[in-house]
């Protein structure tokens, strides 16, 4: 995993709530055994019309969509469905940020492990940038993982939390299958005082 | 274990389960927790294998991984060839995959193939007070036996695989209460319906249920298995039930259930999960069950949802901009006015089945409705049985012949038009009233409309064509 440095970039708003895993990749993309080739599938039916061409009216279609980073989303995003699908399909279109006022558990699981970081700010801060952006469609913010900062238009600060484990496996480029094989001591002791509950291959 | 305030502190079902589970806790980390039953299907796993391998790593406890095919196999005659060349492959790969990783698999033509979160109960691999995952977010189904179970992406399946373990951070508790007689025609789906509408999809984020009271109790391990299955459309990740006699019955005698003295040594472990007296939950809700009616949604998500009598609700009424938008484009979606009940509103397809309504008890009701009735002309009604062995036996009971006669179809084992990923799909604009979990856009089909409801609401949909109060017709 690279590691997730400071980044300042344009926003695409998308000012709706609880938006679900099956919009941002739609499950008929999921037959892929691959990770790869996802991006453009990115939030297919919005962005696409019935024969494939491009909604003009859709963000992501958009110059001031097509430019950004980060994606400035409503409450709950990433409810649904578990498919890390999602976070695959965000970060190869470009994203590396989403800004909400929630995100659902295993989507916010999801993202860090593919360097999304889940942005997650105050209801006031989350209308600001919407009204922001509305205005001009070309402001910036800086999402600064290390400080858990994004900066705002206007320079203002809002703080964000995330735990301190994703954090520093984003920041180092950790991976964290191999921060759990490191704890290979601690499992064989386990194992070695827990029976066997079933037996698959019985 | 290491976080235990002595044994004395009175503990939730989901503390127990949770401390008994506790590999490692260091600081700086969440807790490293072990997984006792690692469910796996074609969909969420390849990328995950690819994993192993370019590490050279093997599958730790293949005895605790069992895979089947569910997602995108069809649900047609097996003895066909698969059509779909990309579900094809995907379904070659898992047998490749556990082929060379030494997993059980339940494949195509397996007599016990069927939905992962039927045939992981129904082998008796689902036990009480286990933790279990799969790449799958409704694996909170096993939580009717008092598991611990929730659903993983593709990064954890690679961990749990690789380790048997992965790093999780303790959620919050959540009581939901659900008390009092349930009215005829009114079952454990209206209930979690009921719950989601009430504490919106986003209610139970952080949380682990625990569904307790007297109406939990006075339901069937099926039933159960309904309402933890849905705890995720409240946001949860994981529901469940403490065990009972009723959960012990179910699962005895099951093939891969504890036999002998093993099984005595067990049910004395079991004995000791239920909930402490005066432990503590973070929230609680407490739903009258005696209030409630027959629920269907009306909009994109599962909150979305009323009273089968009642209105579909008004924009105009919500002060929150934000979510005044959003139910607006959810009725523009769904082509649906405001202000009027959805009964009487056509529909063109009635789908029973999916890990939330495709049991035997499930077909058993469905059934009751639509016999010596038949499915209104122009609808097309499917029947999918959730596992191989549900199908056997609704055949042996003789419900295919009630479906067939009615005019239904009576398909092969698979999640078919729940996910709409083999073939089994809603065309644009067409209506469906489904026993499934989710209504989100395009979920049963691109531009497909779904109204998620229970077998029984969805039997009486197909009677008469049109969006139906069963109540009328029992």
């Amino acid at each position: 995993m690279e590691k997730f440095t400071k980044f300042t970039s344009r926003i695409a708003p998308l000012p709706i709530d609880n938006v679900d895993t099956d919009q941002i990749i739609p499950a008929r993309f999921l037959k892929t055994i691959s990770k790869v080739g996802l991006g453009d599938q990115l939030f297919c039916d919005w962005r696409y019309d019935e024969q494939g061409n491009p909604k003009p009216e859709f963000i992501l279609n958009k110059p001031e969509g097509k430019a950004a980073q980060i994606l400035l989303a409503g409450d709950n995003f990433g409810c649904g469905s578990s498919r890390e699908h999602a976070p695959w399909a965000l970060t190869q279109y470009g994203f590396r940020a989403v800004i909400s006022t929630s995100f659902a558990d295993i989507f916010r699981g999801n993202a860090v492990k593919n360097s999304v970081v889940p942005v997650e700010v105050p209801r006031d801060a989350q209308e600001r940038l919407f009204k922001a952006v509305a205005e001009n469609p070309e402001v910036t913010v800086t999402v600064d993982l290390a400080q858990q900062k994004l900066i705002l238009p206007d320079g203002s600060a809002v703080e964000f939390p995330i735990d301190e484990f994703s954090k520093h496996c984003l920041l180092e480029g950790v991976d964290e299958l191999g921060y759990i094989l490191q704890q290979e001591d601690a499992i064989a002791a386990y194992e070695a005082k827990r029976p066997l509950t079933i037996n698959a291959l019985a | 274990m290491s976080k235990a305030n002595g044994a004395a502190r009175p503990r939730t079902i989901i503390e127990k389960v949770w401390d008994n589970h506790v590999v490692a806790d260091r600081e700086g980390a969440p807790t490293l927790i072990y997984i006792d039953l690692h469910l796996v299907h074609e969909v969420t796993s390849p990328q995950a294998f690819s994993g192993l391998r370019e590490r050279g790593l093997k599958v730790r406890r293949p005895e605790l991984t069992v895979a089947t095919t569910d997602h995108s196999i069809p649900t047609h005659d097996r003895s066909l060839p698969i059509l779909d060349r990309i579900a094809a492959a995907q379904i070659d790969q898992l047998e490749k995959n556990c082929r060379d990783f030494g997993i059980k698999l339940f494949g195509p033509h397996s007599e016990n193939q069927g939905i992962v979160h039927i045939i992981g109960p129904e082998q008796g691999f689902t036990q009480p007070g286990m933790t279990v995952v799969c790449g799958d977010s409704h694996t909170a189904t096993h939580g009717a036996f008092g598991a611990l179970a929730f659903g993983i992406g593709t990064s954890q399946v690679e961990h749990v695989l690789a380790t048997q373990c992965l790093l999780q951070r303790k959620s919050q508790t959540y009581e939901v209460r659900v008390e009092g007689d349930l009215k005829n025609g009114v079952g454990a789906k209206d209930i979690i319906l009921n719950l989601i509408s009430r504490i919106g999809i986003g209610g139970g984020t952080g949380c682990v249920f625990e569904y307790c009271g007297s109406t939990i109790r006075s339901l069937s391990m099926e039933e159960r298995m309904t309402i933890c299955n849905m705890s995720i459309e409240a946001g949860a990740r994981a529901g469940l039930v403490a065990p009972d006699e009723k959960t012990y019955e179910y699962l005895k005698g099951r093939p891969y259930a504890p036999k002998g003295a093993e099984w005595e040594k067990a049910l004395s472990l079991w004995r000791q999960l239920p909930t402490d007296d005066g432990a503590t939950f973070d929230k609680s809700i407490t739903i009258d069950a005696s209030s409630l009616e027959p629920m269907i949604t009306f909009g994109t998500n599962p909150g979305m949802g009323i009273s089968i009598t009642a209105p579909v609700p008004d924009p105009a009424t919500l002060s929150d901009p934000l979510e005044r938008d959003s139910l607006a484009k959810a009725l523009r979606y769904m082509d649906l006015p405001s202000g009027k009940p959805l009964l009487g509103h056509p529909v063109n397809v009635v789908f029973i089945g999916s890990c939330t309504n495709s049991r035997i008890s499930d077909l058993r009701a469905a059934a009751g409705i639509l016999k010596g009735r038949k499915v209104s002309p122009g609808v097309r009604v499917m029947v999918v049985p959730g596992s191989h062995i549900v199908k056997e036996q609704a055949q042996a009971e003789g419900l295919d012949r009630i479906f067939k006669d009615a005019g239904a179809e009576w398909r092969e084992a698979g999640c078919s038009m729940c996910i709409a990923m083999n073939g089994d799909q809603l065309q644009p604009g067409e209506y469906s009233v489904s026993t499934s979990n989710r209504n989100f856009e395009g979920r049963q089909g691109k531009g497909g409309r779904t109204f998620l409801a229970s077998p029984l609401t969805a039997a009486a949909t197909a009677v008469t064509g049109v969006v139906t109060d069963v109540r009328t017709l029992l």
